[in-house]
């Protein structure tokens, strides 16, 4: 079950997610990305001023703002019954260590489709200065009763 | 750093094998912050009716996207990046599950200087992953 009443609905801004340079490596490293990925001195040689985000790691911020939506109340989104169904990062710019980001969801979308509900959000990940650098946008899948 | 104009729709960019274990999800449930159940603990996989321990989808999304980096030699210039999660990844407690991921050209938009890269994510002879593309910015 989703409250399809939830469609449009925006969620406040999360609190600022300090990207830090371990947390990058560590997330590189899960990933399986290869070793430059971790070097301070290569990121540098590219014109960054620290180490560049595996291109999936906003899902991290992500993942903050899904939590208000899945405790809400309001939405009544089953998280035993969720499966990830698609997922998709469109930049603005690359994000790297030392970035200062929030983020806020709207939900896009509520769809009904054979006894499953398909929920689309859109998750704007804002940088200090509040400018867009990256919008994540997932559809979770919750199976029927 | 690859050259743009020497690219044409349908070349093999890069192409790469990876073994995931149960270490592998612990690592990233970590890394990520998900720490559901069904990434780790048989007994709650089974219970739910799944065929046993998957990995992450985002896991899969992660490390499918590495190859085409390393050959860009720069994860800022994936400027879009999205898939579909087709079929579960099963991990098994003791070995590896073997995902090879292969990277083509799919389209060139010669105006913006971008490529698009499909990626063709399989395991244990079928695709993981749909409509698993990445727009990288030369």
């Amino acid at each position: 079950m989703v409250n399809p009443d939830i469609q449009g609905k925006r969620y406040p801004r999360t609190s600022s997610y300090l990207v830090g340079r371990e947390k990058v490596r560590e997330f590189a490293k899960a990933v399986m990305a290869a070793k430059e990925s971790q070097d301070l001195s290569f990121a540098q040689s590219k014109g960054y001023a620290d180490l560049v985000v595996p291109p999936t790691f906003p899902v991290v911020i992500q993942e903050q703002s899904l939590t208000l939506v899945l405790s809400d109340p309001e939405a009544k989104i089953d998280f035993s019954r969720v499966v990830h169904g698609d997922q998709r990062f469109v930049y603005q710019r690359p994000i790297t260590a030392g970035d200062e980001l929030t983020s806020e969801l709207t939900v896009a979308s509520v769809k009904s489709l054979g006894g499953n509900h398909m929920v689309t959000f859109e998750t704007e990940i804002f940088d200090a200065a509040d400018k867009l650098v990256c919008t994540a946008i997932s559809t979770l899948v919750v199976r029927g009763e | 750093m690859p050259n743009f104009e020497e690219l044409t729709v349908g070349d093999v960019v890069a192409q790469q094998d990876y073994k995931i274990t149960r270490d592998s999800l612990v690592r990233y449930a970590g890394a990520s912050g998900d720490f559901n159940t069904i990434h780790y603990r048989d007994d709650i996989a089974q219970a739910v009716g799944l065929p046993g321990v998957l990995a992450h989808g985002m896991l899969t999304m992660g490390i499918s996207i590495q190859p085409v980096v390393s050959w860009i030699g720069d994860a800022g210039q994936v400027m879009d990046y999205g898939v579909r999660f087709t079929k579960p990844v099963v991990v098994p407690a003791h070995g590896h599950a073997a995902l090879s991921v292969t990277a083509t050209i799919g389209a060139l938009d010669e105006e913006a200087k971008r490529a698009r890269v499909d990626l063709t994510t399989t395991f244990e002879e079928s695709t993981v992953l749909g409509k698993a593309q990445a727009w990288v910015q030369f």
